[in-house]
């Protein structure tokens, strides 16, 4: 009692901000994941003949777009505590669609839009199962995975559709005035800042990340847990749709095997660029490096003449090593901590316990 | 199935009998709902096509195409009762698969030591999943993502453009492979016995126990003292080890090995799993289960160009099928959660 008495009253500190400013922005998965892309990059520049071209960066660019426009859904589902792996199979849903309305006689844009909303309707019919039944979203959307693409499949059999005109083809694979920067890049920069906007600024940004961490704390907390939930399984069907859309225009075919296995890559991606798979932690810049890394060092291996399959040893290598990372740079944290803190003194420590899944 | 709840007076509760509960039970079981639907999916097609069941080649295949997915299914339940993951069994059966043709091609051992050369490497190649999901608290998710992609490319980058063919693997495999013991393909053979030494070890043995306690709550199993790191390192293992024999059974049955040998196959595992009533967040579910989820997703897609539905269509019909199962799954859960709830009222 008189320990209580005598013991100032502490102040009041918020782990987020304990550290100085520098050390929060520098010392964090996102920036390791930027370090590691600026290496590469430069190594790659210096070492490889050719990379540093403009050219390379214009087929990266074009290349890496479907994963990088799959990813901000993906990361804010994630951040929320959920998965979708029926992505890939919403951008062969959305090529065929487009195909066969498009093969119908349907006006371009009217065919993009149609084929868009069914993406979207795919999309939230995840979300509903998720959130109106309380399934598991892993099991859903592995479900609904085999669903979108059977239709997908199904509707147009081993064919493909392939007499576009070829306006559209050249709009999506053309370049900003002389320069080798892809006019694509206009419209994915404007969605990247979007997302990056909805995620960190807004409310129901903050929303997602609450319900991440503790759903019920979130409800609590006013946050309507299934709706944002909702909101974002119907936003990664559209802008899944609008991958699929792209797929089509810049190779010319609608099959209903288009982007087949995009949904591991995408997701590996994103867990690369530090989003937690247990939620309530990430960011967009993170993810966004994560994309391009994964990118660059597969054109990298490709100018230098090494095989393509290298890629996948080295993103399976980094995507453990980075999930690992996390967990050995904690053990060593709390070794550090629990020697920092008999040091100064026996007194009580909080521990930080989430409830794991 | 109401009618046989509702039989006893449900003011005095009189010792049902035993014969009733007994058929009771079995109607409330899991495997026996898949099982029904099973033997349906295959009336139904007979009844269209005769053909589809009593032929040779129709009984041939109707017993030896699950076979393989049987084999990864009932690993894949067993790593899902620990409330873990495998998604890396289709490249492991790929690897293991690229490993044996590649040790008959250059080597002369016999059949049998390679047969156990490639269980062994599945389970070394499941040990290194295990290690890394038990000692780094990683969701299995993640690291078994990373080993999918790490397995299938150390595959593509040591086989290059090569291709096994059948001219290439001893005709002895080959023969035992498509033939056949008392009419039941020996592929079936082996995934029975595998079936019935898995469901005993899941059934009555401590490591099976264990895993269903780990799975369903970890904390807790750590608390009683259960060894959860070697289980769950035991559960991915096996899953490894039962994906080696199944790169095996695929090359005895195949004979040709080509670079996208088992891709996708372990979503098709999960779905079997799922399907078959194994609960995707652990501790629930049996092996039994997962097996007859197996034999009903690939008879599915047999089925259906059988039935006139173009082939294509088979994916969504299994995709449609998984979602069924999972949506049953909840409202029956949710309707037992409420008769208990309700009899705690009424007492």
């Amino acid at each position: 009692m008189s320990a209580l008495l005598s013991e100032k009253a502490p102040a009041r500190t918020y782990a987020a901000h304990a550290k100085p400013w520098w050390q929060r922005t520098l010392m964090t998965r996102d920036a390791a994941i930027v370090a590691l892309l600026v290496v590469v990059w430069t190594y790659a520049s210096i070492a490889i003949l050719n990379f540093s071209d403009p050219i390379t960066v214009y087929f990266l660019v074009l290349d890496i777009t479907p994963i990088l426009l799959i990813a901000l859904p993906m990361t804010l589902i994630i951040i929320t505590g959920e998965i979708d792996l029926s992505v890939a199979s919403v951008v062969g849903l959305s090529s065929v669609l487009f195909g066969v309305l498009h093969r119908e006689g349907v006006p371009m844009v009217a065919a993009m839009v149609l084929a868009l909303l069914a993406c979207a309707v795919a999309g939230a019919f995840n979300g509903v199962l998720v959130t109106r039944y309380g399934l598991p979203s892993l099991a859903v959307t592995i479900g609904t995975m085999a669903l979108f693409r059977g239709i997908a499949v199904g509707a147009l059999g081993t064919t493909a559709i392939t007499d576009w005109p070829d306006s559209w083809g050249d709009a999506v694979q053309a370049r900003i005035g002389d320069t080798q920067i892809p006019l694509m890049t206009i419209p994915l920069v404007a969605l990247i800042v979007v997302f990056a906007v909805i995620l960190h600024f807004t409310p129901f940004g903050r929303g997602i990340f609450a319900a991440g961490l503790s759903k019920d704390a979130a409800r609590f907390s006013g946050v309507n847990v299934d709706r944002t939930k909702l909101i974002l399984f119907t936003l990664s069907g559209l802008v899944s749709g609008l991958a699929g859309i792209y797929f089509t225009l810049r190779y010319g075919s609608a099959r209903g095997d288009n982007a087949t296995g995009l949904e591991l890559q995408v997701i590996a991606a994103v867990l690369l660029g530090g989003v937690s798979i247990f939620g309530g932690r990430g960011a967009i810049p993170g993810v966004i490096a994560g994309v391009v890394l994964i990118g660059t060092i597969g054109s990298a291996l490709r100018l230098d003449g090494l095989s393509a399959n290298l890629i996948q040893i080295i993103t399976g290598v980094l995507l453990i090593a980075a999930v690992i990372a996390a967990s050995v740079l904690g053990w060593t944290g709390r070794i550090v901590g629990t020697y920092r803190r008999q040091l100064s003194s026996d007194e009580p420590s909080s521990k930080n316990s989430k409830k794991s899944e | 199935m109401t009618t046989t709840l509702d039989a006893p007076a449900p003011a005095a509760p009189q010792p049902r009998h035993r014969a009733t509960s007994r058929l009771t039970w079995l109607l409330k079981q899991r495997e026996t709902g898949i099982a029904v639907a099973f033997i349906a999916l295959l009336v139904v097609t007979t009844a269209v096509n005769p053909n589809f069941l009593f032929s040779t080649d129709g009984w041939r295949d109707l017993t030896l195409t699950p076979a393989i997915l049987v084999c990864l299914a009932i690993g894949q339940a067993m790593v899902i009762v620990t409330r873990n993951v495998d998604l890396s069994v289709g490249s492991t059966l790929g690897l293991t698969a690229y490993l044996s043709g590649r040790l008959f091609l250059d080597t002369g051992l016999p059949v049998l030591v390679v047969v156990l050369i490639a269980v062994a490497a599945g389970a070394l190649l499941g040990l290194v999943n295990g290690v890394l999901v038990a000692f780094a608290k990683v969701p299995a998710l993640v690291i078994t993502l990373g080993t999918l992609y790490i397995y299938r490319g150390i595959m593509l980058e040591w086989a290059g453009s090569d291709r096994i063919n059948a001219s290439d693997i001893p005709p002895g495999l080959l023969d035992f492979g498509t033939g056949s013991f008392l009419f039941i393909p020996n592929l079936a053979w082996i995934s029975f016995a595998l079936l019935a030494v898995a469901i005993y070890l899941m059934r009555s043995t401590r490591v099976g126990r264990e895993f269903y306690a780990i799975g369903s709550d970890p904390d807790a199993a750590t608390l009683y003292g259960l060894r959860d790191k070697r289980r769950v390192l035991q559960a991915f293992a096996t899953s490894g080890a039962l994906a080696g024999l199944a790169g095996i059974l695929y090359v005895s049955r195949y004979g040709t090995i080509s670079s996208g040998v088992g891709q996708g196959i372990e979503l098709e595992a999960v779905g079997a799993a799922v399907v078959g009533g194994v609960a995707i967040f652990g501790g629930s579910g049996t092996v039994l289960g997962a097996a007859l989820g197996a034999y009903l997703l690939t008879t599915i897609n047999r089925a259906l160009p059988v039935l006139g539905i173009p082939d294509f269509w088979q994916q969504a019909v299994v995709g449609a099928l998984i979602i069924g199962a999972i949506v049953l799954d909840r409202y029956f859960a949710r309707r037992q959660h409420d008769k208990l709830l309700a009899e705690r009222e009424d007492s």
